[in-house]
């Protein structure tokens, strides 16, 4: 069980939405993970090092609040199994559909893009089909 | 100027994460339990942050050109294909499963580093797994 937390997930959706905001406003550019991480793999760094930059921010922030102003909402991890299988699923998945969750999630529904809405629509079904299947149908023995 | 602005908006895009709750795979894997234990928090994830990411977009249409860079680097509204599809299916059928995507990996990764570093080896190895059959 985890608890239902509307406002505290409004307002890190809020935060999220802004860092979204600040990367189309400022950059020019989508903060989509799938492509921040390609980038950063393969050492295109381009005009400058702004992708790297954001994930040392994205890494380092959490760890700091988690010492300062704790959220509430604790980590309970699936088995290393799972973790590993699902890993490496949503490494290549979102590869070979252009996104993930903040890309097509965030920032291309925001700007009403076909594509991505398709790939939202896609992905929340197989998603939900899949935890169906292992909660319900295995009975959680992923 | 571009790197602080890029730390600052990663660290505001992670702090986001953590106070949402994305960090918890839990908390995703129950948002997906529609049958069971239901937790609808992701929604107000989205709902906070599409609105304020459009805003954002919204602004950028009414320039030239972003406020830091000199040109602009998003994708054409292009048409549904078939490797999006795919992708994408892909990725929800692994989202469901970890109850971890990309973004909140990265935010937990010093929080919960030993259970963290599996996850983020198998994300690269897809990742290059993509590079190795497609390009």
């Amino acid at each position: 069980m985890t608890e239902f937390t509307p406002i505290l997930s409004l307002v890190g959706g809020i935060l999220i939405g802004l860092s979204a905001a600040g990367g189309f406003f400022l950059f020019g550019r989508v903060i989509g993970m799938t492509g921040i991480m390609a980038r950063t793999l393969s050492f295109d760094f381009g005009e400058s090092a702004w992708r790297p930059m954001f994930l040392i921010g994205l890494i380092g922030v959490p760890a700091i609040l988690s010492v300062i102003a704790p959220s509430p909402h604790g980590f309970e991890a699936p088995s290393l199994l799972a973790l590993v299988i699902g890993g490496f699923l949503v490494g290549y998945g979102s590869r070979v559909g252009s996104g993930c969750t903040s890309g097509h999630g965030i920032c291309g529904m925001s700007r009403l893009s076909k594509r991505s809405i398709v790939a939202v629509c896609v992905f929340m079904t197989t998603a939900f089909i899949t935890v169906f299947v292992t909660r319900h149908v295995l009975g959680g023995a992923l | 100027m571009n790197s602080i602005v890029a730390l600052v908006l990663g660290g505001i895009f992670g702090g986001g994460l953590y106070y949402a709750g994305m960090t918890n795979p839990q908390k995703i894997l129950n948002f997906l339990d529609l049958a069971g234990t239901w937790d609808p928090s992701l929604a107000f994830v989205m709902g906070g942050g599409i609105p304020v990411a459009a805003i954002g977009y919204y602004l950028l249409t009414k320039r030239e050109s972003p406020v830091l860079f000199s040109d602009i680097q998003i994708p054409k509204f292009g048409e549904v294909d078939k490797p999006l599809v795919i992708g994408s299916g892909i990725f929800g059928i692994g989202w469901g499963i970890a109850g971890m995507c990309p973004g909140p990996a990265f935010a937990a990764l010093l929080l919960e580093p030993q259970a963290i570093v599996g996850y983020l080896l198998a994300l690269v190895l897809g990742s290059l797994a993509y590079e190795r059959l497609h390009r």
